[in-house]
């Protein structure tokens, strides 16, 4: 038997998870930093194994890759079947490259309190929150390995425990009022998923009474060569019983209104984790599960699901124009580029899917990069209100600069990353729904619009009275940032070895939908050449 | 030879990553490497351009792949350049007027502490205008005409702690995002039409597309124009834009990116050429811009802001020529070059003044000036006469020919044109007269500004001087050079194509009614300006002086509609979003735990009452089973 | 003797004893009732293991009667430590499971 490299690569932050919560209180500085570079060093040897997977993966070879089989529960023939494909793959490396950068800008955000004395408050506070990072880590990347369909639920669903403790318990807002909204934010986070994940399981259950077994090659293969077939009702019943939870997830219009709290809520590599990672479990999902288990219902829907997401991208950026919130403002534009994911991924052109596929590694990358900084900020005052900063480009100018950089990544500039991929998904829909994707560049100027106020209201003008002492980046903050950048640099420039990963999984996966993309309507213009 | 085509975009981009990211260490050096590179972008051009005049005439363009971008199935986006005649004129133009430039900021931003950002970002700039050029499909452009957009942001709001250039760099990126979105519409219409976006097999099969896609990527190509280059109505970004340093102005905003609208549509003229309805709508923006930036030109008191409305009016005149077809593309062009020349040289003279005046703007505050500082107005004034077609020089040649091909368009419309083109002289004239009046005779009307400094008018030092200097032979020269023996025309037409416009005035027609407008424009300013001494507060002035003090109310419009509708709708979708979607959903969750609470009233904490509820439940149970048997 | 008497017998015995723990106050009484309806259970079943030949209902009268003797020992011991606290035997008065 082959090394279980896919089971490793959640295996180690699981276990990281586990040792670093088992690791006593932190009494000093030493134990405290202990505690924080055992989880850095876990979620490293992750991204050392996903880059392995990388390696090892062929772009044209098997449809799933690096498999593992085994039998779980066999009543119900579930399985432990794990495997990736080109789109898989890649998200688990962004999953892994996310996390150490998340865990490296939230390095003081769970510190243990230190009285006057000097002695450090006895508890695993700092612990738990590196430990459920890790643990977070670990589900994503099985939800991204798994091709069982109860496999993935499971974990689809486990996820939120740690999650909602990451929200609710670590915050930027601790006394009174502030702490009930965030405790709020957390329920609101849960039962929304919860509802979805509830759907979902009615879903797979009748999934199962249809297939009878779990595993998604065999569901599809016999889907293909006609041994199993569903009717219209049941296909389309069991298609939004699995779309309603990854549309909570991912989030669609009209079920977004969690995450603006969630992100609100949370510390700023806490929102991160959500967004850049968590969240992109629902997209993939939709790519992976809804398309290729319920084919035609995906071609019944999409329209509508389009439509939906068009309303997103300019509702979001609207809202997102509107808040006052530094926080909340990244998380509508969040919605508004989940808007553009969606819209790709149901568009069913392989442009629009490719682009989507990096849509969400563009995304996790700017998101961070942007994010992160604006928290970097936010840390530095303590408030989260964007009319309590101004003019800080003068005392912070890298600070500023490389705000302005993930800003210029949020808002699609050529040369950067977001670019590549907000054009094939914009290209990818107009060339089947040219209105809707006419519509959807209005997105693009008003991401222009979101990404250039905030930056103008924190960053330029006089300095705001209470921002004379907001200090430039530190070391620390520039290792966080400077290689986000430098990524979102190549991703803009050669995204080559990316899209040569995604194109094959994304062609089988059209293929298995029944679509081709519409052909020129001057076809000779290629000269033949392709 | 070919393989320095990326070398062109290579070293200034170059120079800005080290700028940028060199930190303080390099503030000493900083503009003067960043001179330097543009120096060396200019040199490589130079190279390119005589081993291209050493090629026979069909063998100039030419090609460099450099790699594959973005490949997914049929969207093959590639890295490539393409460097033929209508680019390398470019090429000499953004890397001749820029390290002129470079070499006045040296002296204009001495005292800057940011001045090596400012000098990195003028790199950056010539990077992103050098690949807008020499692409050789529409999404590497893409790439160059938002790179530009970056820069232009970067450079006007370069004084970022002031609000206005804040406020100022945001509308010129917004706006041209606008336009953005135009170019963003055509390659994908592009795509979908030819699969490709590449400009040579697009080109090659657009008459194969049908008439409604070929209007439809004309009209979104000009919209992108508009966007970029000023024109009606996305103009209004460009007068805000004069918040940027005096040197951005000139290189920027008047000698290279705004005219990369025109560029745009000549480099697609074979498009243009087959959709009549986007040629007229291009002539009408071309037009309307050229007398509206004329008159906004008119009343401005800021000195650069009526270099501003000039541009824009300039700029129309371009438009225009671009949207007559084969008889103007090659006008265009040529008036894009020589208002290069000139309208830098003008911007500079403007940021000497304002070098020596204390950064005062306001030409009331002016007058005199030609005394004290001599070479400023000499060179000014002969940007001047280029700018009004004074014969010989530079303007006389390229505007002239744009008039003419403008009634060479025939029937109404070319008449129509003609008169406007015509008009929009005689009101060039005006207000350059106006400008030159103002500034550098009459009385001296300066005085102590807030802080009590009386300004001391001087003349800047040699290293802005001399860029002034070549500017102002380019100027003089550079229309009679282009004229002699059409060599312009012939250099161009085999990328453009060219077509003799048969115009229903002759040459000497033309010549004589531009020269006519010309004086009247000229002497209407003196009557006004000259003969009599100007106030230091402006004068209420006419309906349309102060509809045009405020851009022809442009701004109110767009503060009105865009801005303040656009306001209202976000706040009343913030209140949606918190009393509608949320309201519902918290609404639920309400409802569930009303229930609840008023369901846990019946656990009264009886035990006997408990016991009955098992009782009744259990004879339920029994009840319901007999029941089914019974059924059953 | 016809064994469905027996029957009869232990559903007036469950029922007397149901009605007693609906009825009564007293703790003790309310335990004596609930002692009844588990005799009352216990003779039905030994009846029903007559009727149908087998053991089942026999084995299952063994365990009801070690829980009723569990059940004894825990009741009991609550209604003892009930009635030292608050003086009084009666159900009505413990009524503090209400929130």
């Amino acid at each position: 038997m082959s090394f279980p490299l896919l089971t490793v690569t959640t295996v180690v932050p699981a276990v990281g998870a586990i040792l670093t919560a088992a690791l006593p209180p932190a009494t000093n500085t030493r134990s405290r930093d202990r505690n924080k570079v055992v989880p850095l060093a876990f979620s490293l040897a992750t991204l050392v194994l996903a880059c392995v997977a990388i390696a090892r993966f062929q772009p044209h070879g098997a449809r799933f890759q690096l498999t593992e089989n085994h039998s779980w529960i066999s009543q119900f023939g579930i399985g432990y079947s794990v495997g990736v494909d080109g789109i898989a793959v890649v998200l688990i490396l962004l999953t892994t490259v996310l996390v150490p950068f998340v865990m490296l800008a939230s390095w003081h955000d769970a510190d243990p309190v230190v009285d006057d004395s000097g002695t450090f408050e006895r508890n695993r506070r700092t612990q738990g929150f590196f430990a459920l990072i890790l643990a977070v880590e670990a589900m994503v990347v099985l939800s991204f390995e798994a091709t069982d369909v109860f496999l993935f639920y499971v974990f689809f669903e486990a996820m939120l425990i740690p999650m909602y403790f990451l929200i609710g318990g670590f915050g930027d807002r601790t006394k009174g009022e502030d702490a009930k909204q965030r405790s709020y934010a957390a329920v609101k986070f849960l039962l929304y998923n919860l509802l979805g994940g509830l759907v979902m399981l009615a879903a797979v259950i009748g999934l199962y009474t249809k297939t009878h077994t779990f595993d998604l090659v065999s569901i599809t293969t016999s889907l293909q060569n006609g041994t199993l077939h569903f009717s219209p009702v049941v296909e389309n019943a069991l298609f939004l019983g699995f779309m309603f939870a990854f549309a909570v997830k991912a989030p669609l219009w009209p079920l977004h209104t969690w995450l603006p709290n969630a992100m609100g809520e949370a510390t700023a590599g806490v929102a991160v984790l959500i967004t850049a990672v968590v969240d992109k479990v629902g997209t993939y999902a939709m790519l992976r599960f809804c398309l290729q288990l319920f084919p035609q219902a995906s071609k019944t829907f999409a329209p509508a699901i389009l439509v939906l997401s068009v309303i997103g991208i300019i509702y979001g950026a609207l809202l997102a124009v509107g808040q006052k919130d530094i926080k909340r403002l990244v998380a509508y534009a969040s919605i508004s580029h989940f808007g553009f994911i969606i819209l790709g991924i149901f568009a069913l052109t392989s442009q629009g899917q490719s682009g989507a596929t990096l849509y969400m590694v563009n995304h996790g990358v700017s998101t961070a990069a942007w994010l992160l900084v604006a928290g970097f900020l936010m840390s530095r005052r303590g408030s989260r209100l964007i009319a309590d900063y101004g003019g800080v480009q003068k005392v912070a100018p890298v600070l500023a600069g490389t705000f302005l950089i993930g800003g210029l990544a949020i808002l699609s500039l050529p040369g950067l990353g977001p670019f590549v991929s907000e054009f094939l998904v914009l290209v990818g829909t107009f060339e089947r729904y040219p209105a809707l994707g006419i519509v959807a560049t209005a997105g693009i100027v008003l991401a222009a619009l979101y990404v250039l106020v905030l930056y103008q209201r924190t960053m330029t003008g006089p300095v705001k009275p209470g921002n004379e002492a907001v200090g430039d980046l530190k070391a620390r903050e520039l290792v966080v940032v400077a290689p986000l950048i430098a990524l979102l640099l190549v991703l803009g420039i050669y995204p080559k070895p990316i899209t040569d990963i995604v194109n094959p999984s994304v062609n089988q996966t059209l293929s298995q939908v029944g679509r081709t993309d519409p052909a020129p309507h001057v076809v000779n213009a290629i000269g033949g050449g392709q | 030879m070919d393989n320095l085509i990326p070398v062109l975009v290579a070293v200034p981009l170059l120079g800005a990553a080290l700028l940028l990211c060199g930190g303080r260490r390099l503030d000493r050096v900083g503009h003067l490497l960043g001179t330097l590179l543009a120096f060396a972008s200019f040199g490589v051009g130079l190279a390119l351009f005589f081993s291209m005049l050493g090629r026979a005439t069909d063998q100039r363009p030419i090609h460099d792949h450099l790699f594959t971008w973005i490949p997914v199935n049929g969207f093959q986006a590639e890295v490539g350049f393409q460097l033929d005649q209508l680019s390398m004129t470019f090429v000499l133009l953004i890397t001749g007027v820029g390290s002129l430039i470079h070499l006045y900021s040296i002296g204009y931003m001495a005292h800057d502490e940011k001045r090596r950002r400012f000098f990195g970002y003028l790199n950056l700039f010539l990077a992103a205008m050098l690949l807008l050029v020499l692409a050789d499909n529409y999404l590497l452009l893409y790439v160059g005409w938002e790179g530009v957009g970056l820069a232009s942001y970067l450079l006007i709001g370069f004084w970022q702690h002031k609000p206005s250039a804040a406020t100022a760099a945001k509308k010129a990126f917004l706006v041209n995002r606008v336009g953005d979105v135009g170019l963003s519409i055509a390659v994908m219409l592009m795509f979908t039409t030819f699969g490709t976006f590449a400009f040579t097999p697009v080109f090659a099969h657009a008459s194969q597309a049908t008439q409604a896609t070929l209007t439809g990527i004309g009209l979104m190509l000009l919209l992108a124009a508009c966007g970029k280059s000023a024109q009606v109505p996305l103009q209004s970004w460009l007068g805000d834009a004069m918040e940027g340093p005096t040197p951005v102005s000139a290189l920027i905003h008047a000698a290279t990116m705004v005219t990369a609208g025109v560029y745009l549509i000549t480099r697609s003229s074979a498009i243009f050429n087959l959709a009549p309805t986007a040629q007229l709508a291009t002539v009408v923006v071309g037009a309307v811009t050229l007398l509206f930036g004329a008159i906004i030109g008119c009343a401005k008191d800021d000195i650069k802001k009526a270099l501003a409305g000039s541009t824009m009016s300039q700029i129309g005149y371009m438009v225009l020529a671009a949207g007559l077809g084969p008889i103007g593309y090659v006008f265009a062009i040529m008036h894009l070059v020589t208002h290069g020349f000139f309208k830098a040289g003008l911007f500079l003279g403007a940021g000497s003044v304002m070098h020596g005046m204390n950064d005062e703007v306001d030409m009331r505050k002016y007058g005199g000036l030609r005394k004290y500082m001599p070479l400023t107005f000499v060179t000014f004034g002969l940007g001047y006469l280029a700018i009004i077609g004074f014969p010989g020089l530079s303007g006389f040649f390229s505007k002239d020919k744009i008039i003419e091909a403008a009634f060479a368009h025939g029937g109404t419309e070319g008449w129509i044109l003609g008169t406007c083109a015509m008009v929009g002289a005689a009101v060039t004239a005006f207000y350059m007269t106006r400008v030159m009046l103002m500034t550098f005779f009459g009385e001296r009307r300066w005085v102590d500004d807030a802080e009590g400094n009386q300004p001391h008018p001087h003349e800047s030092p040699a290293v802005m001087g001399i860029p002034m200097v070549i500017l102002a032979f380019g100027s003089v020269l550079a229309g009679g050079l282009f004229s002699i023996n059409s060599s312009f025309v012939n250099w161009l037409s085999p990328v453009t194509g060219y077509e003799e416009g048969h115009s229903p005035l002759s040459t000497t027609e033309v010549t004589t009614g531009t020269m006519v407008v010309l004086v009247l424009g000229v002497g209407v300013a003196w009557l006004m300006y000259g003969r009599r001494p100007v106030p230091a507060v402006p004068p209420l002035g006419s309906l349309l002086t102060r509809a045009a003090r405020r851009d022809l109310l442009q701004d109110d419009f767009n503060h009105v509609v865009l801005v303040s509708g656009g306001s209202h709708l976000t706040r009343f979708l913030v209140y949606l979003e918190g009393r509608g979607l949320d309201g519902l959903v918290n609404g639920i969750a309400a409802l569930v735990g009303g229930t609840s609470g008023r369901v846990r009233r019946v656990q009264n904490g009886y035990v006997r009452s408990y016991a009955l509820s098992m009782f009744g439940g259990a004879l339920v149970l029994v009840a319901t089973t007999l029941l089914m048997r019974a059924v059953a | 003797m016809n064994p469905v008497n027996y029957l009869y017998l232990a559903a007036l015995l469950f029922t007397i004893g149901a009605v007693g723990v609906l009825v009564r106050r007293n703790a003790i009484v309310l335990f004596m009732c609930v002692e009844l309806m588990l005799n009352a259970c216990n003779l039905a079943l030994v009846t029903f293991s007559r009727l149908h030949g087998n053991l089942d209902g026999q084995i299952i009268a063994f365990f009801t009667m070690v829980v009723a003797a569990a059940e004894v020992v825990v009741g009991l011991a609550i209604i003892v430590s009930v009635f030292r606290t608050r003086h009084s035997a009666s159900v009505d008065d413990t009524n503090l499971m209400k929130l």
